[in-house]
This record gives structure tokens, C-alpha cells and sequence, in this order.
């Protein structure tokens, strides 16, 4: 059975058909990418998937549960994880915090009240921290982070949440190319612990990390399948005029 | 994989000058021994400014620790002066370990019951929705107090006996200085305990990015009303000591006034820090006091002015001049270490 079924999901902004009955499947442990032109609806469904947007018609289900009108801190407990398509870390907390702030997440109110996890939950933060390179960051505001280093620890707070579907909305935006190769990198080894729905413009980032792909234009699915499946589309390809 | 333990040793706890707790503690200290150098009548002036400064605090946790900007803190203030002056005035009821208590638990229900209707919607309200909010509720309030017979109309509750405990009475002076100290004492303490716990790191997720925060797991408003039923209490226990201190209670504690000037003195002081509201009301009570007699028509003036130029110029208070953000808005996780070792620099290629 999937972790995330999206059956028919609709999405209607005043006339703006931002989705039109998109189908969607998600397995365990897989790298799943979302590409397409800009207006596409790809971060819309992104939104819903999350919580962020309440879909106009349709149903969301992960891992078995209906989730559709659940609220973001519900579907967020149950696993799924969403980091956002702008940078938005919490600059005037330290970087130690911010991933303090995820990982304690989960804990009761009066665990959180007593600080009853802080002394445990240490070390996991230092080791998310030092497996994204920014260990040594970890006292500093994270306003002070460059914009690379703030979409990283954005990535790690995601995973500090320990999901077990996290949806990246274009995680390279503004990076280096060196930056880009690092994160790609860094993405990698999270395959064992969760499943990634990934929308990013970077068509050779997408393909190198992703095991498939799905292609949206105006709210529809015009393919899905496997990056080289995608890849030798020609229906992508007489849309797109791209070389996927 | 690099173990946590390889981050090792340079704790930067002492990196930087930490100013607050010394504030803490020479005010603290200075309001133990204020009674003993001061006349027994300005004892009572600082009981009262003791008392402004419970209430001060009780706004800093909405407003400074959850982002909740609050008009209607008197309504808490009020309606616990109100009840415990109908408890000694109809049930001769005057104990100290039933009056405080109940003034707590009645700031506690009245929050709850406004916080709830104003905070639980199914999206997070606007910072304008619930200032007027608490705005009109605390207006209301006044209102109804000023309508009712049962409780005075317009001249409110007099001659309210004085807080007993056994046999012994508080009365107005230093005994009373005393016992409204410890009450503010506990108060902070509390809410030290609470803001640099866990749970304030979760508050300053809040009050940074709400919206944010909830796609981490978090319910923020819940967590929002958790702290202004807190603050009710507190203005509740505020309350219970103005009513006996004063000895009456009338419907200006209920409204708009008392309100709007807890708001200014603690954004004078500084929220966001548990110090910052109290200095405020510390320095414009004790200036009121001093200049109100000698130059009655220019004082209020001044008082209007200072804090327009305290909202223009220093938008984080008295407190933001003296301490760095970083302290106000502190660390909450185990002291952050410096790498042992820093030959590798991995990250500096993302920098």
C-alpha cells in the first residue's frame, strides 16, 4: 500500500483551476520528484499534501488515514513534513534551537513545561546538525547563516521532525552550484529513513536523486514514471520543448 | 559519523556580558530593603507599584512571550478585585490563603472563557482581531460594573476588610509590602521557570512564526491560550491584592484605562523580558509621583511624550538598552559548544 495517495485532488482559486483531479502515489523509502513549468500547480499540491492549502475536491490519504481537512500540526505529528519554498528558519532563535524546536516537537506540554527531553534530545541535535555541516554553526543566530547554510538547517529541521514523507518545495533555490551538489549530497542518505516528494526547477538535481518523476502543466498530470521513462516522453517533450 | 561527542569542550556560556540577572537581583534587592530606609507612607505608594508591577508582568506574557496583544488585562485585574471584595463583603471571608488563591482561579476562569472565544478559531486570529477583542471585553466589563447594583454601580465595593492569615492582619505598610513582594517574588520565579523551559522555546517558535511552527507538530494556539489563561491568573492574583490594599474596588479596575496603561509602561520597560515591564512601571509611578504634586498641568504631558519617544526610538524598551537581543531573547537548549578541533571547515564552502 503507498504512504500517500492523492486521489482526484482539485484545487480552485476564485476561476484559477490551480489543480484539476491530480492523481498521486507515494511507496516507502521513495525519492519521488514533481517537475513542470512555473504556474503548474506543483508547490499547490505541495500545499495541500501538507495542510497548507485545503483542496477544493479530492482526498489525501497517508498511511492509511484520511487526512484531507487535517490540520498542518496533525498531519505533521502522523509524519509528514513539509519545508517551505522560502527560506523560513527562526533567525532570531540559534541554530541549536532550531533543530531543538522540531525534535521537541513531539514531547508533552508538561514534559516541555519541565524541560524533561532537553538533556536527551542533545545529542540527536548535534548529530542532525554535524551530518548537514553545520555543527559548528550551532550558537549562532540562524539569521547569521548564509542562504545555502539556512536551506540546509531548514532540511534538517524538517528531518528533526522525523517523518516519514518529507515534502521539499525547491530546496537548491538560490544556491551555489557547489551548494546544490553538496545538498544533493546530503539528501541522499535520508532514503533509508523516509520517502521525499521533491519539487525543484533544477532538472539535473531532480533526476540524479529521484527514482520518479511526475510531470504537471496547468493543474494536470501530463506523465509519470520513472526518470528514464520521463526522460524518453514525448509527450514531455512536445509540451515542455525541454530535454528532461 | 562524527559522534556529538567530538563537539567537546569551550562551553560559550560566558562568551558574551549577561546584564539581566544583575538587574534581577539589585532591584530584588532593593525592594527587600526598601521598607526599612522608607516612610511607612511611601510604603504604601510601592505596594501599590509592587501590585501595578504583577499586572505589568501579566501583560509582558501575552503580548512579549506569545505574541498576544492584549487591551483587556484590567478585565482579569477587575473581576478577581471584584470577587474577592464580594467574598469579605458577603461571606466575611478575608483569609489570605482563600482571597489569593480565589483571585487566581477567578483571573484563570475569565481568561480561559475570552481566551477560548478568541483564540481557538480554526485560523490563527490577527493580532488586531484580538487586541480589540480584549479591548471591548474589558470596556464591557466596566460597563456591567457600573450598571450593577449588587456590586456598587459607580462607586464600586468600599470598606473591604483587612487580608488576615490566622490571627494576624495585613495592614497597610510594610506587613502588606511584604506579603505583596513574595506574591510578585513566586510570580517570577514561575514564570522564569516557564519561559526558559522547553515550552518557551516552543513560544518564541510561536511568536517568531506561527504559521510556520504548526508545520512542525505544534498546536499554537492552544499553546497561546495556555499562556494567556497563565496571565489572567496572574492579573487575577493582581487584582486580589489591589482589592484588599486599597480597600475598595470600583469599575476603573475593570476598564479601558488601566488596560491601555499597563500596555505603555511595560513597552517603556521592555517585554519580552520578565524585568523589562516592571522597570516600567517602577520609573513611571515613581516619576508620577513625584512630579504629579510639583507640576500637576505638565506632567502628563511628559508622561505622554516619554513614551511616545520610548515607542519611536527604542521600540524594545528601557531593557533593549542595556541588553543585547541575543539576551532577551536567550538560549533554551543545553549551552551550544564550540568544535574541539576546527582544522576541517566543511561548511565554510556553503558560507
Amino acid at each position: 500500500m503507498p504512504l500517500l495517495e492523492v486521489h482526484g485532488l482539485t484545487k480552485v482559486f476564485g476561476r484559477l483551476v490551480a489543480l484539476s483531479g491530480v492523481d498521486l502515489a507515494i511507496r516507502e523509502n521513495e525519492f519521488h520528484g514533481l517537475i513542470g513549468p512555473n504556474g503548474s500547480g506543483k508547490s499547490t499540491l505541495m500545499k495541500c499534501v501538507a495542510g497548507a492549502e485545503v483542496p477544493t475536491a479530492g482526498t489525501i490519504r497517508f498511511a492509511g488515514q484520511d487526512i484531507t481537512v487535517s490540520t498542518p500540526a496533525k498531519r505533521a505529528r502522523a509524519g509528514l513534513t513539509l519545508k517551505f519554498q522560502i527560506t523560513s528558519v527562526f533567525p532570531a532563535l540559534t541554530v541549536y534551537d532550531n533543530v531543538l524546536l522540531a525534535l521537541q516537537a513531539r514531547s508533552s506540554t508538561t514534559g516541555l513545561i519541565f524541560s524533561r527531553t532537553r538533556a536527551a534530545l542533545h545529542e540527536h541535535v548535534m548529530h542532525l546538525l554535524e551530518r548537514f555541516q553545520l555543527a559548528k554553526r550551532c550558537a549562532e543566530r540562524a539569521a547569521a547563516l548564509s542562504h545555502g547554510q539556512q536551506q540546509w538547517l531548514e532540511i534538517v529541521v524538517a528531518l528533526a521532525c522525523q517523518p516519514r514523507l518529507l515534502l521539499l518545495d525547491e530546496p537548491t533555490a538560490g544556491m551555489s552550484l557547489e551548494e546544490r551538489r553538496i545538498t544533493g549530497e546530503l539528501l541522499m542518505p535520508i532514503k533509508r529513513d523516509c520517502s521525499l516528494l521533491i519539487v525543484e526547477h533544477d532538472l539535473d538535481f531532480i533526476r540524479n536523486i529521484c527514482d520518479f518523476l511526475t510531470v504537471l502543466d496547468h493543474g494536470n498530470i501530463i506523465d509519470s514514471g520513472t526518470v528514464s521513462h520521463i526522460q524518453n516522453s514525448r509527450k514531455v517533450r512536445e509540451v515542455y520543448h525541454i530535454r528532461v | 559519523m562524527p559522534a556529538a561527542s567530538s563537539i567537546g569542550a569551550g562551553s560559550l556560556r560566558g562568551y558574551q556580558r549577561r546584564v539581566i540577572p544583575i538587574i534581577e537581583i539589585v532591584l530584588f534587592a532593593v525592594f527587600v530593603a526598601a521598607p526599612i530606609v522608607l516612610q511607612d507612607y511611601i510604603t504604601v505608594f510601592v505596594t501599590r507599584v509592587l501590585i501595578l508591577a504583577l499586572l505589568a508582568l501579566s501583560f509582558d506574557l501575552v503580548w512579549g512571550y506569545s505574541g498576544i496583544m492584549s487591551f483587556g488585562q484590567a478585565l482579569f485585574f477587575g473581576a478577581a478585585g471584584y470577587g474577592v471584595a464580594l467574598l469579605a463583603r458577603d461571606l466575611q471571608i478575608t483569609s489570605a490563603f482563600i482571597v489569593l488563591p480565589a483571585a487566581f482561579v477567578i483571573g484563570l476562569i475569565v481568561s480561559v472563557a475570552i481566551g477560548a472565544f478568541l483564540l481557538l478559531g480554526r485560523h490563527p486570529p490577527t493580532t488586531i482581531f484580538v487586541a480589540l477583542g480584549t479591548l471591548a471585553g474589558s470596556y464591557v466589563a466596566d460597563r456591567l460594573a457600573r450598571d450593577w447594583y449588587y456590586l456598587g454601580g459607580q462607586n464600586g465595593i468600599p470598606s473591604i476588610p483587612p487580608m488576615t492569615a490566622g490571627g494576624y492582619e495585613f495592614a497597610e505598610g510594610p506587613a502588606y509590602y511584604y506579603l505583596t513582594l513574595t506574591v510578585l517574588a513566586l510570580v517570577y520565579l514561575v514564570c522564569r521557570f516557564v519561559v526558559r523551559s522547553q515550552f518557551g522555546l516552543a513560544l518564541a517558535g510561536v511568536r517568531e512564526h506561527e504559521a510556520r511552527i504548526a508545520f512542525l507538530g505544534y498546536e499554537g494556539q492552544r499553546m497561546k491560550l495556555a499562556m494567556f489563561s497563565l496571565a489572567g491568573a496572574v492579573a487575577g492574583l493582581a487584582g486580589g491584592l489591589y482589592a484588599f490594599h486599597e480597600g475598595f474596588v470600583w469599575p476603573n479596575m475593570l476598564g479601558v484605562v488601566i488596560s491601555t496603561q499597563i500596555v505603555l509602561y511595560a513597552l517603556l520597560g521592555g517585554v519580552g523580558t520578565l524585568i523589562g515591564p516592571i522597570i516600567g512601571v517602577i520609573i513611571v509611578e515613581i516619576a508620577s509621583f513625584a512630579l504629579s504634586d510639583s507640576v500637576p498641568k505638565v506632567w502628563p504631558i511628559v508622561l505622554g511624550l516619554l513614551l511616545l519617544f520610548a515607542i519611536q526610538f527604542a521600540p524594545t524598551g528601557l531593557i533593549g538598552l542595556v541588553a543585547s537581543e541575543r539576551e532577551r531573547v536567550g538560549d533554551f537548549g543545553r549551552p551550544p559548544l564550540r568544535p574541539r578541533h576546527t582544522d576541517a571547515a566543511p561548511d565554510d564552502a556553503a558560507a
